[in-house]
């Protein structure tokens, strides 16, 4: 028995990404990452000084990220506002995510805040902040080594499948969860969460099918850029 | 008086706002209905550079004993420290409050919601309808863009259905919420001599007075709210309602358009 995807997708299928660059005026940088359903839109300000001041690393800046769905964003019901233990631990994970390219000796003392904020949630949603936070970062200009680009992986339906959405999350009991983030060169993982059942095989299957769709992600991100920096060039001729 | 203020009432001597604006008008608005599916009914709203969005949630709970027929309106507004770099993590800061308590007023007001419609067995279930604002970008007359959204997501909100013991957000009722009013929302501000609307970040910090008037269709007025630290005459008041009913039929026609697509 072969497990049909409920959206009718291949395996290593992704759902249609949109990304775009520099949609928030106010910030130094920002990103809009949507896939599927799954909206993030991230912000970059900074680097700026730190509040609390404890928080003040005198060797290199820190990077501070916040993850929040906003109250309507859940296709069930209300989400309260002002976050919570889930939303505070997407935070550390998606800090440590894109730590491994920021470079922020550059800026002792100071901070880089990077807020995700979703509108709309179809899972997946800590791997689309994170791909809107890196397009965010690289729009403010923060130098970095390289981009991060994040997918989910997991079994579903005795299946390994890229990219699941909310209705695969939630097929059984069974289903595996594993949200991944990957340098684009050096195809290092510097994101790996997962809940569920699975073998050492299977685990491995599912990070090399990872590393095999992120380059979709990565070139979603690549050309928001590009069309952000071409557009503008383009608008300078004109004056 | 600080330079900048120095610079915007410069500015507004010489016939011109502070972003270049030769009319004293509003930015342009764009709204966009639905916006998020999730909701039961959203809006985006742009007026210029300024965006947010407003979503609506129905659940099915207990009134309030006071009125145990009545359903419930809640609004809430989410200055995102995304939106502007002074925005900062944590519980709602005072000006979040009042345009949340504003926007709530005009809509409860205005009496758009017809509450007993949402009444389902008395003293013990009700609709609750509960608005949501979140700021994407601000740059300037945040409570007249979230008045805006939030009227605009209830004109766009589509009930859950529910079968008497739970509701189920997977399948529309197909019912839309019944809306008798629409009710809008235009802020005067008074800086110097000068009375402008749709002010500007720069203009919005300079601002001495402010009146922000929600206006119902036959031009009757169904909340109000003074801000800012100057007294104004009773002339002064009348000017800035008569000004904000003018932009309000505006906003207005611009809103029923916006519906009927």
């Amino acid at each position: 028995m072969t497990f049909k995807r409920p959206d009718g997708r291949g395996k290593k299928e992704l759902r249609e990404i949109e990304a775009k660059a520099g949609i928030i005026k106010r910030a130094n940088g920002s990103g809009y990452f949507r896939i599927g359903n799954t909206v993030a839109y991230a912000a970059v300000y900074g680097p700026r000084n730190i509040h609390p001041k404890f928080l003040q690393d005198p060797s290199k800046g820190v990077l501070r990220c916040n993850y929040n769905m906003m109250p309507f964003s859940s296709a069930g019901s209300r989400v309260r506002p002002g976050g919570n233990r889930r939303s505070k631990e997407i935070g550390l994970v998606t800090e440590k995510a894109l730590s491994e390219v920021v470079m922020l000796t550059k800026y002792p003392n100071s901070v880089v805040d990077v807020f995700i904020e979703l509108p709309q949630t179809d899972a997946g949603t800590r791997c689309a902040g994170i791909s809107a936070a890196s397009i965010a970062l690289a729009d403010a200009g923060i130098p970095m080594k390289d981009m991060i680009s994040s997918v989910a992986v997991g079994k579903v339906g005795g299946e390994i499948v890229a990219d699941l959405d909310y209705e695969e999350e939630a097929y059984d009991e069974n289903t595996v969860d594993i949200p991944l983030a990957f340098t684009h060169r050096g195809k290092k993982v510097t994101l790996l969460q997962m809940d569920g059942k699975i073998t050492r095989d299977e685990l491995e299957e599912a990070i090399r099918l990872g590393s095999e769709v992120i380059d979709r992600i990565y070139e979603a991100q690549e050309k928001a850029l590009k069309e952000k920096y071409i557009i503008n060039s383009e608008g300078e001729n004109h004056e | 008086m600080n330079e900048q203020k120095e610079s915007v009432i410069r500015t507004l001597q010489q016939g011109l706002r502070y972003d270049g604006r030769k009319e004293d008008g509003f930015r342009e608005i764009e709204i966009k209905m639905g916006s998020v599916r999730n909701a039961e009914g959203s809006a985006t709203v742009r007026i210029g550079e300024t965006e947010v969005i407003a979503g609506v949630k129905m659940d099915v709970e207990t009134p309030y004993p006071d009125t145990p027929d009545e359903g419930m309106l809640m609004v809430g507004e989410e200055f995102l420290p995304m939106a502007n770099p002074n925005f900062e993590l944590g519980p709602p800061r005072i000006d979040a409050i009042e345009i949340a308590r504003v926007v709530d007023r005009g809509i409860r007001e205005s009496k758009t919601i017809d509450v007993k419609g949402l009444c389902i067995t008395p003293k013990e279930k009700v609709w609750s309808v509960m608005i949501d604002i979140c700021t994407i970008n601000d740059e300037g007359n945040l409570m007249d863009a979230s008045a805006l959204a939030a009227m605009a997501a209830l004109m766009n909100t589509e009930m859950p259905s529910y079968d008497g013991e739970v509701v189920d957000y997977s399948k529309k009722s197909g019912k839309k919420l019944k809306l008798r009013e629409v009710p809008i929302t235009v802020t005067v501000h008074n800086i110097g001599n000068n009375f402008i609307v749709d002010p500007t970040i720069e203009e919005e910090k300079s601002s001495e007075a402010r009146l922000t008037v929600v206006t119902l269709e036959d031009g009757r007025i169904c909340a109000l709210q003074k801000g800012g630290e100057k007294g104004l005459s009773i002339e002064e008041i009348m000017k800035m309602v008569d000004i904000a009913g003018e932009h309000s039929k505006k906003i207005r026609e611009l809103l029923l358009k916006n519906a009927k697509k």
